[in-house]
């Protein structure tokens, strides 16, 4: 039999070992979003606060975060002063109040402090389900023009924030100012 | 005897958890039913990942299910129902995935495997029969030689 045959099973045993291996540290929650580079979807909705009707038309204008929260969600609880203290340093952050009561999402936004420049009330999840989410919290990134740039699911935290969200935020501002 | 009925118990409990999730919906005609049935079986769900959305009982499950019922009664077709969850969630959610450039490795790879180990086995098997039959290895002139020197060695030692 040919030299190279006797390799064969060895070759075959090492190329399956580095994809096996590469798997070990792959994150599967991480799905790959498809929204991204998509126009942020249309929506007609109420704001948490006050009974005014919002459409995609507000979320234009200036690069932003959009952040999917609910008062039934333990980590958004966890999330809330880091966005409050982005907040504070002039991030604009758009909310969107994800298949929630809307008596405890005020409630919630007057104990701990609202950091949205915009609360969207998403009662039924209709725009939740345009976006693709799928659990809260999640966290969009948006250009001025209104298009998805980036989505982060899980909590934002500073580590998240300075590594992977504040570059790319700062980049949309700079492409914004040109 | 009460052992073995414990068991037998205890399986039939596990297969009513195996379908948990239980929404009522009222559909047109049987046909219907057969295609939610079909949907809900072949779209995965978003949060938890090895669960059809059948069988799942997340939140975002019910949703999904409810959409579906929604666009079946809208008289979308299946293929336009899984465009739309493909749009918003990628193809991550099909367990039937789309065949394109990407994703032909997966549809045709073990098939390729498969044909590859039968020729393998073809070849070895045709080797063994061509060694037990044992007429046909060619021996080089320099063997030849060698292999006649080394019989007559033995016949003069008789």
């Amino acid at each position: 039999m040919k030299r190279w045959i006797m390799v064969l099973p060895l070759a075959v045993f090492l190329l399956v070992a580095v994809f096996l291996y590469r798997g070990l540290y792959l994150d599967p929650s991480e799905l790959p979003s498809a929204m991204i580079g998509k126009p942020f979807p249309a929506f007609s909705l109420p704001t948490v606060e006050g009974d005014r009707t919002l459409t995609r038309d507000d979320l234009l204008g200036k690069p932003a975060l959009v952040n999917v929260w609910a008062t039934w969600c333990p980590s958004c609880k966890v999330e809330h002063p880091v966005l409050n203290k982005l907040a504070e340093q002039g991030v604009v952050i758009y909310g969107v109040n994800y298949k929630d009561e809307n008596a405890a999402a005020i409630k919630w936004l007057t104990e701990f402090h609202n950091p949205y420049q915009i609360g969207i009330r998403d009662e039924h999840g209709t725009l939740g389900l345009d976006l693709g989410v799928y659990g809260a919290p999640e966290t969009f990134i948006i250009d001025a023009k209104g298009i998805i740039r980036h989505k982060f699911v899980g909590v934002v935290d500073q580590t998240v924030w300075r590594e992977q969200l504040a570059p790319l935020y700062q980049g949309l501002l700079d492409e914004a100012g040109q | 005897m009460r052992r073995w009925l414990a068991g037998a118990l205890l399986g039939l409990s596990i297969a009513g958890v195996a379908h948990a999730a239980i929404d009522t919906y009222q559909f047109a005609d049987d046909a219907e039913r057969e295609r939610y049935h079909v949907l809900t079986k072949e779209l995965r769900c978003p949060k938890c990942q090895n669960q059809d959305i059948a069988d799942s009982n997340a939140p975002i499950a019910a949703d999904l299910r409810r959409e579906i019922f929604r666009m079946l009664g809208e008289g979308k077709d299946n293929q336009q129902i899984i465009d739309f969850m493909v749009d918003r969630y990628g193809d991550f959610v099909r367990y039937k995935p789309a065949l394109t450039a990407r994703t032909w490795l997966l549809w045709f790879g073990p098939g390729i495997l498969l044909l590859g180990g039968f020729g393998m086995l073809a070849l070895i098997v045709r080797k063994r029969r061509t060694q037990a039959a044992g007429g046909t290895v060619d021996l080089s002139p320099e063997e030849r030689e060698r292999l006649a020197k080394l019989l007559d060695k033995e016949r003069t030692h008789d």
